[in-house]
């Protein structure tokens, strides 16, 4: 076994590529919570993403223009979701396993036609010589465009929730809906936007991780990274900045626990890869029983659904 | 512009009649969906849903197949529709279902090859109490830590698909097998098997256990105080607390029994239909057990006749993927296609549909 | 004549089965308090909904300085210079002062330009706000304050207040009453809707009394006694209920020394409570909503356990028994929310009646549920309390507010408790059906049982009850008997003063 071929820069500058999908997928879902939704298809409009994205890059030869496609794919599929429990009044907890069961068929059903084929690459970007500094240059500067896209929809989401109109607005609703709804905000136009928003988020995630991360197309290969985004957005207590420091940190532990293996690590590889959902259960767990601080943070109207009367 | 009004009381009309609607709409649109993919949709329909059951040709054979496949769907589905009615959301079946045919083969494997009668019965403790053990790591979390029982069961799900792996190809693999993961055959290991009890009927043990759960989750939740509760606890928890219910005994009782019965399932699968372990023995039961107690309205007799069904167009899906070659994603497509169905039609129970002319004015809360 | 400030003419409402406002005619001048009188169901909230623009009358006009106003929307009314302070206010408990006056305007200020206006606006007007605070902690006076600033803030002519003083103790109403009265000094008018007349005649200099949808009268409240007011809105004597002065006998409930921490973010703490009853006994206790009465009753239901001692029931604790255990020892309660919390309103009455009635009406053995018993016993209750429903099997949602309260009290009366604890017992209830429920407790007491009214209604408490305690911040002051009790010294003690000797009148 031997540590010392773990390079930790390397090892840095590949936590943040593993951890951006979930990132992605986390602040998309956080703002959907914020709304006072609760969308558990997560998953299903990940994979959704990873294969509209990959067919359309591999049928247009460009990876932005994937990109663009799971983002419009992740939008659409939410929208289902959002017309179900907004309009119709369905359970949200139902719905959400049902786009996730829906998105798992769907895109195992798209993606046939794309196993085995080589995706078109999606260049790192260069900032010149700061790319070329060592440790700095590889870890901050030598990455590809999503990766800097995602670190700044982090700022930009923390800026737009506390500082905005709208974003006020967004977090009355998902705090208080009848108060909301007293007011005349349209609670149900918002909570929709937010699922689409959501689901635009998550779709890129997705595109990510069939795009640039992996990168091919295999049937199921988000592997619970949905479920572990959902998870992410309550340990961070609905905060951006700390969605951003937990999926670092998950992202560290996928990347280090593949490190392990490949550094022949004296585990077998079935239980190295349990590790990161034992330890996402296992921050759950510590964060959950925090019982008050969680349910300060928590929005108010979380996973209730909204009926104007009359 | 459609309005909904809540109606004074649940209509009892709907509750019975959204399922079969679902079902209708979902052929409707699954038959596009297959002539999209370039397949005659009567054809596939017919063949998905009629043929298994009454073709000369492959009804012999397919008939049979639906007691095997609806046996675990129902079976978890009954222990999944308790659970959810309360509120409590066991999404982690599939775990507790591979955990439970986990420790039934250990007991096997470890009998192997002594006979005796004991050994059969023993698997079915082992199965049920793998499954409880399973389930009640979201259980525990949940009435000490308040834990999201949701995420956590689900976790879990992958987690014992790679203990799964880890038991096929290594602690639990076939020393005689050649170097092939997998475990040593069960179901011919005489008396840890899982067989038929009426020739050609596809009716094993399991049907029987399903069977059985049917009538106890029937007692439960009509005629038992704690059927009341688990009732009174999903539509109110206030007012089940106001009535003396203790929302943590409910947390445990609801996750064991969907536990144990995911546990009971998966053991007699590996017994039974499956045989043996494999890195992919587990066929997403857990999963359409969902579909098959939403389907089912979460009512006993509903699950029934629900399990029935998706037995139905998985075997169905199978002759197609076999005789069209339909993928066997497009199954997939179809049963989540029911539940958002079902779902979509859930909101007339509780609600009427007006039509609002536009221009009249926004009437008050 | 000087044109009215908002002139009503001819006003008319209707709703399927249902005639909410006919033919209202009355003006508002400039620079009046105007009161809007009524029962409940007499139509004030329609019409004031009418002139908030909420709803669009059927016939009628309103005239606004002598130009027509029709307003399609709240936004319409409150550009021409309407402004309303409602009942249940639209607050944000996790966001603070300033983001929740934002939330409620038109076209808010930058946050930080907002809180600077509102501390000065909020101290101008004598209501003084930190803009910073978060809402939640706020208390039910300062949670009014909030949406008072929202109005003020957008500089409205007409200030439309609705049931205000319901949450405000009487110290608290008085400053309310200065800050009113500091806005028609500077030319604005305010409608003020109540039905607590001894206010009116204190604020109001004109007052129109509505009836069943139309207008029975009008009057200067300042001219009027509050009997001559009650007899315009009522039209009719109300059976005052009967007390039959028996002697307290043994004492059935003893709670000492009732700590409980908050059991929610937002919550009230319960400190050092302690109550006496004996058999035969009402003990009414007052306070504004928000100090603990929830919290109470859940301590004494069971929902929240104590320690063993801490609750006594002749005698045996059971401070650590939960609400099954309790209602075995004749421990019985009815919240306050009729839907979610004293019903489950998907359910059946038969289906609710086990809901609290399993243990002492014998309707489950060994487990399983005795339907056709359970039926029974909500057939008796619907019978004995006059419930109006088709029948036990109506989910619960479906009954009238009234009626329904009257099954839930009635389910526990007909329990026969030795202690019955009710939480508002007639809010948001018509006028025969809160009789009726106050006549049944009394009758309970006299029957026997010990009976612990927790009630903002301090008129009923008044009535039905033979001593008297204040729930304040969590805190229960000593009891003292109602009779010879004046409204100054109520007041004190909601406001937190232990009643002594050295309270002054």
């Amino acid at each position: 076994m031997d540590l010392t071929a773990i390079n930790p820069v390397v090892l840095i500058a590949t936590l943040m590529v593993a951890a951006t999908p979930i990132l992605l997928a986390a602040l998309g879902e956080l703002v959907v919570e914020k709304s006072g939704v609760l969308n558990l298809g997560v998953e299903g409009m990940m994979i959704v993403g990873a294969v509209s994205g990959f067919a359309a890059a591999a049928t247009t030869g460009s990876p932005y223009l994937g990109m663009v496609a799971a983002i419009v794919a992740g939008a659409l599929v939410a929208l289902i979701f959002a017309v179900l429990t907004q309009i119709l009044m369905a359970n949200q907890v139902a719905t959400g396993l049902a786009l996730t069961m829906f998105g798992l068929g769907f895109s195992a059903l798209l993606g046939q036609a794309y196993v085995g084929i080589v995706p078109p690459r999606t260049p790192k970007l260069s900032f010149g010589f700061l790319s070329d500094l060592p440790v700095v240059g590889r870890i901050l500067f030598s990455h590809d465009i999503l990766v800097y896209i995602s670190l700044a929809l982090v700022v930009a989401t923390w800026y737009w929730l506390n500082n905005s109109r709208g974003g006020r607005v967004l977090r009355a609703v998902g705090e208080n809906h009848d108060s909301a709804h007293a007011l005349g905000y349209k609670v149900k136009r918002v909570r929709i936007l937010a699922i689409m928003f959501g689901g635009a988020c998550a779709g890129l995630g997705g595109a990510y991780l069939s795009l640039v991360r992996v990168p091919q197309w295999t049937e199921g290969m988000t592997a619970g990274a949905g479920w572990i985004a959902l998870a992410l957005v309550v340990f961070a207590s609905w905060r951006p900045w700390r969605v951003l420091a937990g999926a670092y940190l998950f992202g560290g532990i996928m990347v280090l626990q593949l490190n392990l293996q490949a550094a022949g690590f004296r585990i077998p590889v079935e239980y190295l890869s349990m590790s990161p959902y034992l330890i996402t259960i296992l921050v759950l767990v510590i964060m959950s029983s925090n019982r008050g601080r969680t349910s300060l943070s928590a929005p108010g109207s979380l996973g209730r659904s909204f009926h104007a009367a009359g | 512009m459609l309005r909904l009004e809540k109606r004074p009381s649940p209509s009892q009309a709907w509750n019975y009649a959204t399922p079969l609607v679902a079902v209708l709409l979902t052929m409707i649109v699954g038959g596009i969906l297959f002539w999209i993919l370039g397949k005659n949709p009567f054809e596939a329909i017919k063949l998905i849903f009629w043929d298994p059951l009454f073709s000369e040709q492959f009804a012999a054979y397919s008939r049979p197949q639906l007691l095997v496949k609806a046996a675990p769907l129902i079976l978890i589905a009954l222990g999944l529709a308790v659970g959810f009615r309360a509120g409590i959301w066991n999404i982690g079946a599939e775990g507790q279902y591979i955990i439970g045919a986990l420790c039934a083969a250990a007991v096997a494997l470890a009998f192997y090859p002594a006979e005796g009668w004991y050994i059969f019965p023993l698997m079915i403790i082992a199965g049920a109490l793998g499954g409880w053990v399973w389930a009640m790591i979201p259980a525990i979390l949940k009435t000490r830590f308040n834990t999201n029982e949701i995420l956590v069961s689900l976790l879990l799900v992958y987690v014992a698909e790679k203990l799964l792996a880890a038991a096929a190809t290594g602690f639990m693999r076939n020393p005689d097998g050649a170097g092939f993961p997998g475990s040593r055959n069960i179901n011919s290991y005489g008396p840890a098997s899982n067989q038929e009890l009426i020739a050609n009927s596809g009716m094993h043990w399991g049907v029987v256990a399903a069977m059985i759960a049917v009538l106890f989750t029937y007692i439960l939740l009509q005629r038992h105080i704690l059927g009341f509760h688990v009732q009174l606890a999903g539509q109110s928890p206030r007012a089940a607390k106001f009535a003396g219910v203790a929302p943590s005994r409910l947390v445990l009782m609801c996750l064991g029994l969907s536990g144990i019965l995911a546990g009971l399932a998966g053991m007699f699968e590996v017994s039974g239909p499956a045989r043996l372990i494999t890195i992919d023995f587990n066929a997403g039961y857990g999963f359409t057990a969902i579909i098959v107690a939403f389907l089912g309205r979460l009512h006993p007799v509903g699950i029934v006749l629900a399990g029935l069904l998706l037995a139905l167009t998985y075997i169905g899906g199978e002759l197609a993927q076999f005789m069209l070659n339909l993928p066997a994603s497009a199954i997939q497509v179809f049963q989540g296609m029911l539940l958002f169905f079902l779902l979509a039609l859930d909101v007339l129970s509780n609600y009427r549909v007006r039509l609002a002319f536009a221009g009249t004015t926004k009437e008050a809360s | 004549m000087t044109t009215p400030l908002l002139s009503i003419q001819g006003l008319t409402k209707t709703y399927p089965g249902v005639v909410a406002n006919s033919d209202v005619t009355f003006d508002i001048g400039e620079g009046e308090v105007h009161a809007l009188l009524g029962e409940n169901g007499a139509g004030k909230s329609t019409l004031v909904k009418a002139i908030y623009g909420l709803v669009r009358p059927n016939e009628g006009t309103m005239l606004w300085r002598g130009q027509p106003y029709a307003p399609n929307a709240p936004a319409q009314a409150r550009a021409t210079g309407v402004a309303m302070v409602f009942q249940h206010f639209s607050l944000f408990d996790a966001m603070d002062v300033a983001e929740n006056v934002a939330l409620g305007m038109d076209n808010p200020p930058p946050i930080r330009e907002l809180a600077a206006r509102i501390t000065e606006v909020s101290n101008n007007y004598g209501l003084p706000l930190d803009p910073g605070r978060m809402v939640g902690d706020l208390s039910a006076g300062e949670r009014q304050r909030v949406e008072i600033i929202r109005c003020l803030l957008q500089n409205p002519q007409l200030l439309i207040m609705d049931e205000p003083t319901s949450v405000l103790t009487p110290q608290e109403v008085e400053i309310l009453f200065r800050t009113l009265r500091q806005l028609r000094a500077e030319g604005k008018s305010i409608l003020y809707i109540s039905h607590k007349l001894e206010e009116i005649r204190a604020l109001c200099e004109n007052a129109t009394v509505l009836r069943l949808g139309k207008v029975v009268g009008r009057a200067d409240p300042r001219q009027e006694s509050a009997r001559s007011l009650a007899e315009m809105m009522v039209g009719q004597a109300l059976h005052q209920p009967s007390r039959s002065a028996a002697e307290p006998g043994k004492v059935l409930l003893q709670v000492t020394a009732l700590n409980l921490p908050p059991q929610s973010a937002f919550g009230t703490a319960l400190k050092d409570i302690n109550i006496t009853v004996r058999a035969g006994e009402v003990l009414g206790i007052g306070g504004v909503a928000g100090n603990g009465q929830d919290e109470l009753l859940s301590a004494l239901s069971g929902e929240v356990r104590s320690d063993r001692a801490t609750v006594q029931m002749a005698g045996e604790a059971v401070g650590h028994y939960g609400p099954t255990a309790r209602r075995a020892m004749g421990l019985l309660c009815a919240p306050e929310e009729r839907l979610g919390h004293a019903a489950a309103p998907d359910m059946s009455l038969s289906e609710n009646a086990l809901l609290t009635g399993a243990w002492r009406e014998k309707l489950v053995d060994r487990g399983f549920i005795n339907w056709s018993k359970t039926r029974a016993f909500a057939e008796r209750v619907i019978e004995t309390f006059d419930v109006r429903t088709p029948g036990p099997h109506v989910a619960a949602r479906a009954l009238s507010g009234g009626n329904l309260q009257k099954f839930v009290i009635g389910r526990e009366i007909m329990q026969r408790p030795s202690v019955l604890v009710v939480n508002q017992p007639t809010w948001g209830v018509d006028a025969s059906a809160a009789a009726a429920i106050r006549q049944a407790l009394l009758d309970l007491a006299h029957a026997g049982a010990a009976v612990i009214v927790i009630s903002q209604d301090l008129d009923e408490i008044l009535e039905i009850a033979d001593e008297f305690a204040a729930l304040n911040a969590g805190k229960l002051s000593a009891p003292r008997p109602v009779q010879g009790l004046t409204m100054d010294q109520i007041g004190l003690l909601l406001g937190g003063a232990e009643g002594d000797s050295n309270v002054a009148a």
